[in-house]
């Protein structure tokens, strides 16, 4: 069979489970729409907070930004999972016992501040929809790669499948959608990984696969450890050392600073934070802390070793090849433009570190601007350089070397020459992963306008049906946004990530975390640390990525700041506003301190005695 | 309730969370020392050593691998020793009232 025919068989059997769970997970009640009737185990919680939190992002372009960067990926991976240590501690416990429906709501509820619930409602607002729109993005490329149909066709079908669910079974539908997504985008990434693993080392676990030595078929025979051979590569080719620490613009002082920013990000996250109003009791908010920590880590482990299992096979079956013998993965994956080649007129393809590298991708380049680099490019190779214009030097200065990463996790069965069946079940797993990571930030935009601005601003009288229905209203209006935003993405979106983690580092994390460890911190500086601190980030990302300001570099970091850091500075300056306007403001009135004492007592009756 | 069953119970609350601090403390100074420590600031230091048996520098492997399951490690212990406590000053209440004869 087909690859495209194992993809149909995947993609609909899978929407046709989804849609199956949305029927029999319907609600009727507003604690069912916003919180799943706070009935899910643990176990449960903790596999949907992990397909909910792995996006098209992690799934797709995770791997392949690591493959890239080496070293650096991690701190991908240790921010990403790194939070979730700051989640259990410091959060989600109390968020638990506090036991509302949304985080604006904690927020505005403890500093007894409408101000403070409005700010907070704009960041979970802004973040949600920044992150829809990188998830909507995905699924288009899923769906035009492996389907062949018009991307928007694609974008309609899975914004058509959302619709369903989210709005017939609100946080119950999605919640338990999104633990058969878990498994469908876990067990198609674990099995190419696997794949892969025993094919270049012969160990079928890839996290240990990588550690191992090569097969003797790829090292001439040798004992040599994977690692070691492609540092070698790289070497060779003039890029640097793939496991070399601190290279170009990642020095310590911004790997330091990213990682940190991604973990107090990830633990400020909306639709992370709601997923634990779900659970029982806040033991049970613990654990599924545990759970999903501990499903993340299965991708997590696992995606290091596809991207160096990537990146090998990706120079190996590249270098050396002519127009003819070039894979056919290749040709596949130039028409989307995530991959390019440029000829210095020898005939063979180079991919290398050095200025003579032939390989690029096309970035935000229109096909327009590409056809005339292309014919310039061609016009430069028949006349010998006499006229036109060598088009990789001009895609060099664009800072376009190199081929998307997003190409690696989907392309690298390919490369690998894997079987159909895995190359199409791949193409399902990504979809998993943007679909239930866009329905989990769809539920946070309902509430946060039906429940804190409609409910607790507007209509403080409104009954359970008019809430009901101005939830799924407020949802359904939010997919159609999402939507349009996968059918004209913003060119920005990769930017914009960076900016949802500022924002959120920067924001929710100290507020929250004072909130709960400080009795004294009261109104007046809450609202203003966190006007300082996403005033502060905001500013400094769009000044940096859209002004074309130079990074800061205080005298003391040798590249400057980079803007994905920035949110350390600002979770920073919140946390000193906030602390240093203390004792001169009044504190919470009694109200607050008595939330704060009830949040921080465990329960008293135990639910399994009461049961 | 008596005056000084409440105070007890007061007591019994603030040990416990100081000692619910005292758990985040120390489980988040692992939880820095494999990420920010071996993961980032002495990462260059640590690649020139190799995880035993394995083709891993050591750096790398901290950044890539060791440093989340030193997290799941955390998180796991955070959830035994919490839960045990939270059990604990259940019992220490109920002792109080039953004392009480409330």
């Amino acid at each position: 069979m087909t690859t495209q025919a194992w993809t149909f068989i995947f993609i609909g059997g899978t929407f046709a489970v989804y849609l199956t769970i949305a029927w029999l997970a319907r609600v009727q009640d507003t604690q069912g729409f916003y919180v799943a009737g706070r009935g899910v185990p643990a176990l449960a919680n903790g596999m949907a907070t992990a397909s909910d939190w792995m996006s098209a992002a992690s799934f797709i372009s995770m791997a392949g930004l690591i493959s890239i960067m080496g070293f650096s990926g991690g701190v991908y991976l240790m921010g990403w999972t790194g939070g979730y240590v700051l989640l259990a501690f410091l959060i989600a416990p109390y968020l638990r016992k506090f036991g509302h429906f949304t985080v604006p709501d904690f927020v505005g509820s403890r500093f007894d501040s409408n101000l403070a619930r409005v700010v907070a409602v704009i960041c979970a607002i802004f973040i949600s929809f920044t992150y829809v729109a990188g998830q909507m993005r995905g699924v288009g490329v899923v769906f035009s790669r492996f389907l062949e149909v018009d991307i928007n066709v694609g974008v309609t079908i899975g914004m058509a499948i959302v619709f369903v669910y989210a709005t017939l079974g609100g946080m119950k539908g999605i919640t338990w959608t999104q633990v058969a997504q878990y498994w469908v985008l876990i067990t198609s990434f674990l099995i190419a990984a696997i794949a892969i693993s025993i094919k270049l080392t012969g160990i079928p676990v890839p996290q240990v696969g990588l550690g191992a030595s090569l097969q003797p078929e790829f090292s001439d025979g040798q004992l040599v450890y994977f690692l070691d051979r492609l540092n070698e590569i790289q070497t060779d080719l003039g890029f640097n050392r793939y496991t070399q620490a601190f290279v170009g613009a990642w020095d310590k002082a911004n790997v330091f600073l990213v990682t940190l920013a991604l973990m107090v990000g990830t633990a400020g996250l909306p639709h992370v934070l709601v997923r634990f109003y779900t659970v029982r009791n806040v033991r049970a908010a613990r654990w599924s802390a545990f759970w999903a920590l501990f499903f993340i880590s299965l991708l997590y482990m696992t995606a290091p070793a596809t991207a160096a299992f990537a990146r090998y096979f990706m120079i190996q079956s590249l270098n050396g090849e002519t127009e003819e013998t070039l894979p056919a993965w290749f040709e596949n994956w130039e028409n989307t433009g995530l991959i390019l080649w440029f000829d210095d007129g020898d005939g063979e393809v180079l991919y290398s570190g050095t200025d003579d590298n032939e390989i690029f991708r096309s970035g935000s380049l229109g096909q327009t601007e590409l056809d005339e680099v292309r014919s310039q490019h061609q016009q430069w190779l028949d006349t010998g350089g006499l006229s036109g214009e060598d088009g990789r030097e001009v895609l060099r200065t664009m800072g376009l070397s190199g081929p998307d990463g997003d190409i690696i996790v989907l392309a690298t069965p390919e490369m690998a020459e894997l079987a159909t069946w895995i190359i199409a079940l791949l193409a399902a797993g990504g979809l998993a992963a943007a679909l239930s990571t866009a329905s989990g930030l769809l539920l946070v935009i309902s509430s946060s306008v039906a429940h804190d601005i409609y409910f607790r601003l507007i209509n403080p009288a409104a009954n359970e049906k008019q809430r009901l229905l101005m939830g799924r209203l407020v949802i359904g209006v939010a997919v159609i946004i999402a939507g349009f935003f996968g059918i004209y993405p913003p060119g920005f979106v990769s930017q914009v990530v960076a900016f949802a983690f500022g924002l959120a580092a920067a924001s929710f994390f100290p507020a929250i975390v004072l909130g709960i460890f400080s009795k004294r911190v009261g109104t007046v500086p809450a609202v203003a640390g966190m006007v300082v601190g996403i005033g502060f980030t905001a500013f400094y990302i769009i000044a940096s990525v859209y002004g074309g300001m130079s990074p800061w570099t205080f005298g003391v970091f040798k590249n400057g700041i980079s803007p994905q850091g920035i949110g350390t500075l600002g979770m920073l300056l919140n946390f000193g506003v906030a602390l240093s306007l203390t004792p001169f403001c009044e504190p919470p009135s009694a109200a607050s301190r008595e939330m704060v004492d009830s949040v921080r007592e465990p329960e008293v009756s135990e639910p399994a005695l009461a049961a | 309730m008596p005056d000084q069953g409440n105070r007890e119970a007061k007591s019994a609350h603030k040990r416990y969370w100081r000692k619910n601090l005292q758990i985040m403390a120390i489980l988040l100074i692992f939880w820095a020392c494999a990420s920010l420590g071996c993961g980032v600031l002495f990462a260059d230091w640590l690649n020139q050593f190799r995880l035993p048996f394995t083709g891993f520098p050591l750096g790398f492997w901290f950044a890539q691998q060791g440093s989340i399951i030193v997290f799941v490690l955390c998180i796991l212990a955070y959830c035994l020793l919490m839960n045990a406590l939270d059990r604990k000053y259940q019992a220490e209440l109920q002792a109080l009232r039953n004392h009480s004869g409330y």
